[in-house]
């Protein structure tokens, strides 16, 4: 199993749904989240004094699929975010060891 | 200046009533229902501006932790000065004395009820039994509620000055304070017919010099004397929630109109002047500050154009009652380009840590509109039977604007620091540092808003 982790662009999340749902992704989880990469922050100006703002709002998915679906996940949120301009995001991929479904019981894959 | 503002504004209207003016004559004029309806509805609105209009106005601008306490502020002040005003704050600004203070003939209000009879008051007398006494048309408790809110508003502006670092306590001991000694003698000097401003001629319609120069001279000296906010400059000190500061500008601004056209004590043709010059002046302002900020700056702020329209009502205020609407739209252009330098400007080159900007608006802005009446007074609009000729925008008025305007910041200047030190001395200040930065929502009142 991996643990797919994608910051993206806040108004790109719904894109990134419809594009993974059709795979036959069963849930993720969204947060909202500040950060900042090569894009910077942006200044803000009030009454004459100028604050730049380094962390800008993101949204972080988290998303667990079985080994086979994942190189189909990751290209789906690549392509589905992508504008091409600065600060589109990042895609992680880290390794699972154990799931459980707390309802049922059921374990790993079959969790998902 | 309440000369100008009663005796001949009423004049106008009710040209018997300065025939029947001393309070003891035979047969005493009558309560104006027009006028007291107004003035009940003028009273409720100046008290809206800072509860919840100025409350809101400063909490938008305000650090996340620090948005509860900054409403604490004005909503306490508001309790604090009513109890004050009640107490003797009315007394001393409003009963005869002499020339620099009232006295304690109404203190606790004694008295105000005893012409009632059948539950009917006899109309108040500003001034009795002084050469100078000026009739109004509305009883006393009316008059007294509507002084009120004004007192109230003033010391709640200047809490923008000092805002994310004075401890609770300091701020009711520094504001109770502050009321009885320099907002009293203030309006007294203005405002009582006996009051060496107002036997002198300087003109302040609803509170240029009274409220505005006052609290704005007040914060400048709260920001120098309680320093600057842990991190300024280097920290992001960006408004929590600007929809809240546009909400509560929008609500002064309609509050605006009880302030200044209920500052003719009667409902009639200078009352609708000076609404008029209101809503001219503070667009204008607002515009002016707007335009300023684009072309200097690059954007338009939305900050930037509620700043504006403070600055607009602010300098209007001792104008409106004086001017016509043309006046109106220069001076409200000249404030909010003004203010507009001062608060993005001045400010950071002096290097005083004014964080709402009460001085850069309201002090400014009050000079600004104090000096601009003596030149652009209507004679019409102020003259009456007793003084047909009104009172003409021109030097020598000007001069007299001046007098004002320096009096009352070398008054509140030094006032205010001395009542400083004393609540320096009696309870300290500022929060420590540790506590500041925690904010004060939670150190202080522990609450919080998320």
């Amino acid at each position: 199993m991996k643990l797919i982790m994608a910051i993206i662009k806040p108004f790109k999340l719904d894109d990134v749904r419809e594009a993974l749902t059709p795979l036959g992704v069963q849930g993720l989880t969204v947060s909202e989240v500040k950060g900042f990469g090569r894009q910077k922050g942006q200044t803000e100006i009030y009454r004459g004094a100028e604050y730049h703002v380094s962390f800008l709002p993101k949204i972080k998915i988290e998303v667990v699929v079985a080994d086979d679906l994942a190189d189909s996940v990751i290209e789906a949120i690549a392509k589905s975010a992508h504008t091409g301009k600065i600060g589109d995001g990042k895609i992680f991929v880290l390794d699972i060891a154990r799931a459980m479904r707390i309802r049922t019981g059921e374990t790993d894959t079959e969790a998902l | 200046m309440m000369r100008p503002r009663l005796n001949w504004g009423l004049g106008v209207l009710l040209p018997a009533l300065l025939v029947a003016a001393p309070a003891f004559a035979d047969d005493p004029p009558k309560i104006d229902t027009g006028d007291t309806a107004w003035m009940l509805t003028s009273t409720a609105l100046v008290l809206m501006m800072t509860i919840p209009g100025l409350a809101l106005f400063y909490a938008g601008m305000v650090r996340k932790k620090n948005v509860l306490a900054t409403m604490m502020q004005s909503f306490t002040i508001c309790c604090l000065v009513t109890v004050v005003w009640m107490v003797a704050g009315y007394s001393l600004a409003f009963t005869n004395g002499n020339a620099y203070i009232g006295d304690f003939s109404r203190f606790l209000l004694s008295g105000i009820g005893s012409n009632i009879v059948k539950g009917v008051d006899q109309v108040f007398v500003l001034g009795a039994g002084t050469d100078a006494a000026v009739p109004t048309t509305v009883p006393e408790s009316v008059f007294m509620m509507f002084q009120m809110t004004f007192a109230i508003i003033t010391p709640a502006l200047i809490a923008g000055a000092f805002a994310d670092r004075m401890k609770f306590s300091a701020m009711c001991i520094f504001m109770v304070l502050w009321s009885l000694f320099v907002y009293s003698p203030i309006a007294h000097w203005v405002w009582a017919p006996t009051g060496w401003m107002f036997a002198l001629g300087v003109l302040d319609f609803a509170g240029g010099t009274v409220v505005h120069i006052n609290a704005g001279v007040a914060g400048l000296v709260c920001a120098l004397v309680l320093g600057k906010r842990n991190g300024y400059g280097t920290n992001n000190m960006a408004p929590y929630n600007l929809a809240y500061a546009v909400i509560g500008a929008s609500m002064l601004w309609v509050g605006w109109f009880g302030f200044n056209a209920g500052s003719a004590l009667s409902a009639g043709g200078r009352a609708g002047m000076a609404m008029a010059v209101t809503q001219i002046a503070t667009a204008a302002a607002a515009l002016g500050w707007m335009f300023a900020e684009w072309i200097t700056k690059g954007k338009p702020s939305v900050l930037g154009v509620v700043s504006g329209a403070v600055a607009g009502l602010v300098a209007i205020t001792p104008a409106s009652g004086f001017v016509l609407p043309g006046s109106a739209i220069i001076i409200g252009l000249a404030a909010g380009v003004v203010c507009f330098w001062a608060a993005t400007s001045l400010k950071h080159m002096l290097g005083y840590d004014d964080s709402l900007d009460a001085f850069g608006v309201h002090g400014v802005g009050g000079i600004v509109g104090a000096l601009l009446t003596g030149v652009f007074a209507y004679a019409a609009l102020s003259a009456t039977d007793a003084t047909p000729d009104g009172i003409s925008g021109g030097i020598d008025q000007l001069k007299l604007q001046v007098i004002g305007v320096v009096a009352t910041i070398v008054y509140t200047g030094v006032m205010t620091l001395i009542l400083l030190m004393i609540t320096k001395a009696l309870v300290g200040l500022r929060v420590a540092e540790e506590e500041e930065r925690e904010g004060l929502d939670i150190v202080l009142h522990g609450e919080q808003i998320f």
